[in-house]
């Protein structure tokens, strides 16, 4: 059978919806019907190709990873080397889509929410490229901990809202966005980050960040001759995995695994592991696992890695996860940590925190599927941007010991 | 007709008192007198908040409201046990977030309503499109699932909005969180009238009320008002005086 979600209300199954303000539904009913013209409109979609191509630089490669497959013992890595994108992340290819469409509904500005920065890094650029107004919302907390990401979005002319309610990360600038977007609603797009949101916002970015598995099944055919046996990617919000998967969604021999960040430990407080602790639950307009207390407030996400520090996860993948077409895995920090340097001193590619998680699984998977078995990992960054943090953390331990 | 839409319409210049339920020194202990208190000041009907941790539709006053109740350990539960005990001829009206409830189990949130003085229930994030998920199960009972219109919601959407509700219409009176203050378009007069118009159901004006110029202004063109984040920052301030004053010039209009 066809794959064929969301219904026509925006729902995976019981996950999705639009749960939002009613100041907000004429603009998410606005933008389905602007996002339907913009994908029948050929001069549009010729457009954001050609941005795709020479401002993004795709197709990017995938790269078979041989000294890495050499150190796991076991299946055939390839990476899809988002990491090689503009900007150094997957995050362009929904930021420059959601900017292009924003353009053609009339608006003239853009505002986003941001952890870590990237997704505010690259609607900054976007919204650079095509000369509009941009504000950016980030948590007061990530704003001190990504100073460097910061300047580069001031550099590229956006204004940086420092969120100071709440806890002061990502969840409070998804928040303080929302609101935003409720008082500047008739000339602003808001620039959702990941397959998040109140319908049609996870279709939207599940839908430009499908170029990633396009790309890479069409690469995989014709290195191999065959499809793959298994996808890897990181998962916080979930774009950069599910814009890996949806391509293959209908290739029942394909196995997908989605890495959450198990922080400092499962059995612990500390952990961005939606899918495996958390429950079905309404946050930030949309139907989805959550991590929460009995009574239904939100808790706070941990991770070494703040791309993927977030108590949700995209609305699809809750129900991959349901319906079994996903399996959702656990990687520590400590893990990810290990990725991140055996990618750097294999391959000589140093992977983004995010993405270091799908390494650590990957290596973990390789052994167990054996030599006979292929699979992709989505490197969805670079990690240029968390090169300091890693340091000081490497610095720390060893002055322990 | 529904108590709580019968209880607006025989009067003019309603006014519906906003708190936070377990906001007060004594936590939800406390809820009982300030129920009291706003009902003796000559409130039509009162919300009770419930506080989540996310939310998007509430401005600082509010979020730090829910702050302070959830520190007290306030959940939806216990709200529920509080409400049960207190006695009032004023309807209640339970303005909450989806999730609480939602976790809560919808079916057992309608039944803990019974012998309470619960009216009605106030959902921002739950739209039209998503009432199924309340709606079934308050039908038969004494409760209406209270409707919100903004400013962006065209006359088409407010006609499919206002047909079949009950209790009142929540006009949001901008495009912005609670709380918000002088943020009032010129053309919001208008749209309240057009929007009383489209229904008999009273219309109720909230969202950055906080004069009585401000009161004045919108019984002209609507039923009453609600107002939310002064009353939750005078009664924080110890202010009840204030509060029953406000009340009492606010009904004079």
């Amino acid at each position: 059978m066809t794959y064929n979600q969301p219904n026509n209300q925006g729902f995976y199954g019981q996950f999705g919806g639009q749960f939002v303000p009613e100041t907000l539904m004429t603009a998410v009913k606005e933008l389905e019907v602007a996002y339907e013209d913009s994908k029948k409109d050929p001069v549009f979609q010729a457009e954001l190709k050609e941005l795709l191509k020479d401002y993004v630089g795709r197709e990017n490669p995938l790269y078979f990873a041989k000294r890495l497959t050499e150190y796991a013992g076991g299946a055939k890595i390839y990476l899809k080397r988002e990491d090689l994108n503009h900007t150094g992340a997957h995050k362009i290819n929904n930021a420059l889509g959601q900017v292009l469409l924003a353009k053609k509904m009339g608006k003239n500005k853009v505002i986003a929410e941001t952890g870590a920065g990237q997704h505010g890094v690259a609607t900054a650029t976007a919204a650079a490229l095509f000369g509009m107004e941009c504000t950016i919302y980030m948590g007061e907390e990530d704003v001190k901990r990504q100073s460097l990401n910061v300047f580069r979005m001031e550099l590229l002319g956006a204004k940086v809202h420092s969120v100071t309610d709440g806890s002061r990360v990502l969840k409070d600038a998804v928040n303080a966005a929302l609101r935003a977007w409720v008082a500047q609603v008739e000339d602003t797009h808001y620039v959702m980050g990941s397959v998040l949101g109140p319908h049609p916002f996870p279709q939207i970015v599940r839908d430009y960040q499908a170029v990633i598995g396009q790309e890479a099944r069409a690469q995989f055919l014709e290195k191999e001759n065959k499809l793959p046996d298994a996808l890897v990617a990181c998962v916080g919000g979930g774009s950069n995995s599910m814009g890996l998967f949806y391509p293959f969604v209908n290739d029942e021999s394909v196995e997908m695994y989605g890495v959450e960040a198990a922080g400092l430990g499962i059995d612990t407080p500390h952990h961005a592991a939606t899918i495996t602790k958390g429950r079905p639950g309404v946050l930030h307009g949309t139907l989805m696992d959550v991590l929460q207390d009995e009574n239904g407030q939100i808790l706070e996400a941990f991770s070494i890695s703040a791309g993927l520090d977030y108590p949700g996860i995209g609305p699809e993948h809750s129900y991959f996860n349901a319906v079994g077409r996903a399996k959702y895995v656990d990687i520590t920090d400590e893990e990810a940590l290990e990725g991140f340097k055996i990618l750097s001193r294999t391959e000589g590619i140093i992977p983004a925190l995010e993405s270091s998680h799908a390494i650590a699984y990957a290596v973990k998977l390789a052994k167990e599927l054996g030599s006979e078995k292929t699979m992709i990992v989505c490197l969805s960054g670079r990690g240029d941007k968390d090169v300091v943090q890693v340091k000081e953390r490497l610095e720390a331990e060893k002055e322990v010991k | 007709m529904k108590t709580l839409q019968a209880k607006l319409s025989n009067k003019k210049n309603n006014f519906v008192p906003y708190i936070m339920a377990g906001d007060h020194e004594r936590g939800l202990e406390g809820l009982n007198e300030t129920i009291q208190l706003l009902e003796q000041a000559g409130s039509s009907a009162i919300e009770i908040g419930v506080p989540f941790s996310d939310p998007v539709a509430d401005g600082p006053v509010i979020e730090q409201a829910g702050l302070r109740a959830l520190a007290k350990n306030v959940s939806l539960s216990k709200i529920l046990d509080s409400l049960k005990s207190i006695e009032t001829e004023v309807p209640l009206v339970i303005m909450t977030y989806f999730n609480p409830v939602y976790q809560f189990g919808i079916e057992n949130f309608v039944a803990a309503l019974e012998n309470t003085a619960v009216k009605g229930l106030i959902i921002p994030d739950l739209p039209k499109e998503h009432e199924a998920y309340i709606k079934p199960f308050i039908t038969d009972k004494d409760i209406c699932l209270v409707p919100l219109v903004s400013l962006t919601t065209p006359i088409s959407r407010q006609k499919e909005l206002v047909v079949d509700a009950e209790g009142f219409i929540y006009a949001v009176a901008i495009n912005g969180v609670t709380g918000k203050e002088n943020a009032y378009s010129n053309q919001l007069d208008h749209h309240l009238e057009t929007l009383s118009k489209l229904t008999d159901i009273p219309v109720l004006t909230g969202f950055g009320i906080s004069t009585l110029t401000d009161v004045e202004r919108f019984n002209k063109v609507s039923a009453g008002v609600i107002v939310g984040s002064k009353i939750v920052r005078d009664l924080h301030e110890n202010k009840e005086s204030d509060v029953i004053k406000f009340i009492k010039n606010a009904i004079n209009f």
